[in-house]
């Protein structure tokens, strides 16, 4: 039973992290179009941020995520405007190459500043607390709590606010909301930043929890695909839902079933879906 | 304009025996085998307008087939190099009949996924493929008559057979019917559909033979090197490809061919770009998509264009 409530503790943990990467990802791909293979890579630039800010600069925890949260929006809303805006009316294959491209770009830069070597972060909250009797470090809690506040904030920002409901609006249809008066650029430029700064927020989260390294963007990508996939493309409620199932099913999967094959889970559930509804989850097949 | 091929040729004959040492040959066999790869990549995306992801999948299903066999039923390279190639081709036939069904972004995805599905297989079946460790002692080619094959310079020429055929067959099948209508399909798949096209078909047809292709390019590479990892079918593989392709110029002939050359022999040769390589890899892609989307051979094409009409105004 303890190792049965500590697989679903971990499910959380991971879905946290999964279903902010995904929140960016089916944002992106909702207002632009685009399947932003780099977006794994912006999480992992996340994690370097406060990584290096913690452990270099010596900066305190959540000032570090808050620098990280900010250059990463940055990072995200130049990105937009100097290589997707400008393919914007190009085929689609050729925003997908750039996206590829940005991928290798981003991981091949971290790799050169910070090396392949894992590195550990230190958090504030490195105690064990009793969870009902269960054993949890305390980062984990933090980790749950600061994950689903972001959630609960881009929920209410895209539901509330004016800027929201433009893109939400762009995300419906991008002709339409031109004709009443959105600048549909400034949403894309906007859209890349937040989403981008949810990864950052879900890379600072899990950088005390797990080690980081160059490569830990490209499996959180394809998660996050296969999440967006199943959830819907452009859905936000299925990317949020569907980070903490794919999440649980493999730490139970993983427990109970076979750890050897716990990274296939995913990606065999998605050809499953592909294979029976060739556009995902929640369309009509085509 | 049709002398270029023959001089290329002539070139490819001769510059062998020109190289200095050992090193620049084994260089430019690798150079070969993976132009055909290249050439595979082509097929499916240039030709048929599908972004397949699952590239290094089948050149790791046409390695671990040739490589297998070999060390486990002690079959000769002659025989496993077609098996490989046949499986690639009906495992290509038969996940393309899946995996076209998905469209644009999905079909990209999907076939990430398919990609990622084949090397996690080949990387955590111990019992058959040895995971990590990898599989050693693979023979190279046997001798063909009075033909042997142990000399890097005798490998290099066989590399470069496979490679002139490939460019041939597909140069074969642009002019043929077929291709046309391949490139009817990449340019509007509803307006294909309409004038009679048989969409999948045509769809499917590329992806088998860019899958063949890639499984010929794996079995040459596993029997030349003589032993074999996972990351042979690694997904990088498919974007190191991809870049092949784009550099040189998607959809034409000898882009592939050239971008392959470029790209894999400068990063082999020049030490700055070895350490910066993947840095300068990323950048490129994205340069190149945003400036030249055609490729060297789409700027050779637009150079040679603009003077003709600076001789001719119309």
């Amino acid at each position: 039973m303890e190792l049965f409530a500590q697989q679903i503790l971990n499910g959380l943990v991971t879905g946290s992290v999964y279903s902010l990467v995904a929140l960016g990802l089916t944002l992106i791909y909702g207002t632009m179009n685009v399947p932003n293979f780099a977006h794994g890579q912006l999480f992992m630039f996340g994690a370097y941020l406060s990584y290096a800010l913690v452990m270099r600069a010596g900066v305190h925890y959540w000032i570090a995520m808050a620098i990280a949260v900010v250059t990463l929006a940055i990072a995200g809303a130049v990105l937009e405007r100097s290589v997707f805006r400008p393919l914007r009316h190009a085929p689609p294959l050729n925003s997908m190459i750039a996206a590829l491209g940005v991928m290798l770009l981003l991981e091949a830069v971290a790799q050169n500043i910070w090396g392949p070597e894992f590195r550990h972060t230190d958090t504030p909250y490195g105690g064990i607390v009793s969870l009902f009797g269960l054993p949890v470090a305390a980062h984990r809690l933090i980790l749950l709590g600061a994950a689903a506040a972001s959630m609960m904030a881009l929920l209410v920002f895209l539901t509330r606010t004016t800027a929201g409901a433009a893109i939400r609006a762009t995300a419906q249809n991008p002709e339409a909301a031109l004709l009443v008066g959105i600048d549909t650029g400034r949403v894309a430029m906007a859209t890349f930043a937040i989403s981008a700064a949810l990864a950052a927020v879900a890379g600072a989260l899990i950088a005390p929890i797990s080690l980081v390294y160059p490569a830990m963007g490209t499996v959180v990508t394809l998660k996050a695909f296969v999440i967006v996939v199943l959830g819907g493309m452009g859905s936000v409620t299925g990317a949020l839902i569907g980070g903490y199932l794919l999440a649980l099913a493999e730490s139970l999967g993983g427990t109970y079933v076979s750890a050897t094959y716990q990274d296939l889970i995913a990606f065999v559930v998605l050809a499953l879906v592909f294979t029976f509804r060739p556009a995902g989850l929640f369309k009509a097949a085509v | 304009m049709h002398l270029l091929p023959w001089a290329a040729l002539l070139a490819a004959v001769i510059v062998p025996l020109l190289l200095p040492n050992e090193y620049y040959l084994q260089i430019l066999t690798q150079g070969y085998v993976f132009a055909i790869s290249a050439c595979g990549l082509n097929v499916i995306l240039g030709l048929a307008g599908q972004l397949s992801l699952a590239h290094s999948g089948f050149f790791g299903i046409g390695a671990y087939a040739l490589a297998l066999l070999a060390t486990k039923a002690g079959i000769s390279f002659w025989i496993g190099l077609p098996a490989g190639v046949a499986l690639c081709a009906v495992s290509g036939y038969a996940i393309g009949s899946i995996c076209l069904r998905s469209k644009g972004h999905y079909f990209a995805i999907f076939t990430m996924a398919v990609g990622i599905i084949i090397h996690l297989v080949i990387q955590k079946w111990e019992s058959l493929t040895r995971g990590h460790i990898g599989v050693i002692g693979i023979p190279g080619p046997g001798p063909i008559g009075p033909i042997s094959f142990d000399s890097t310079l005798a490998r290099s020429y066989l590399a470069l057979f496979f490679l002139v055929i490939t460019v041939l067959a597909i140069s074969r099948l642009v002019r043929s019917p077929v291709g046309r209508t391949l490139m009817a399909v990449r340019e509007s798949e509803p307006l294909a559909a309409a004038v009679g096209v048989d969409v999948m078909a045509a769809k499917r047809l590329a992806f088998t033979i860019s899958a063949s292709l890639a499984g010929l390019a794996g079995g040459l590479f596993a029997g030349f090197i003589g032993f074999l990892g996972p990351e042979s079918a690694n997904v990088e593989m498919t974007f190191n490809t991809l870049l092949y392709v784009m550099v040189g110029g998607i959809g034409s002939l000898a882009g592939p061919v050239a971008g392959t050359f470029i790209v894999y022999g400068l990063s082999q040769v020049l030490a700055v770009l070895q350490h910066y390589q993947m840095i300068i890899f990323g950048l490129a892609l994205v340069l190149l998509i945003l400036f030249m989307p055609a490729g060297l051979a789409g700027a050779a094409r637009s150079l040679m264009r603009q003077r003709v009409s600076e001789v001719k105004p119309s």
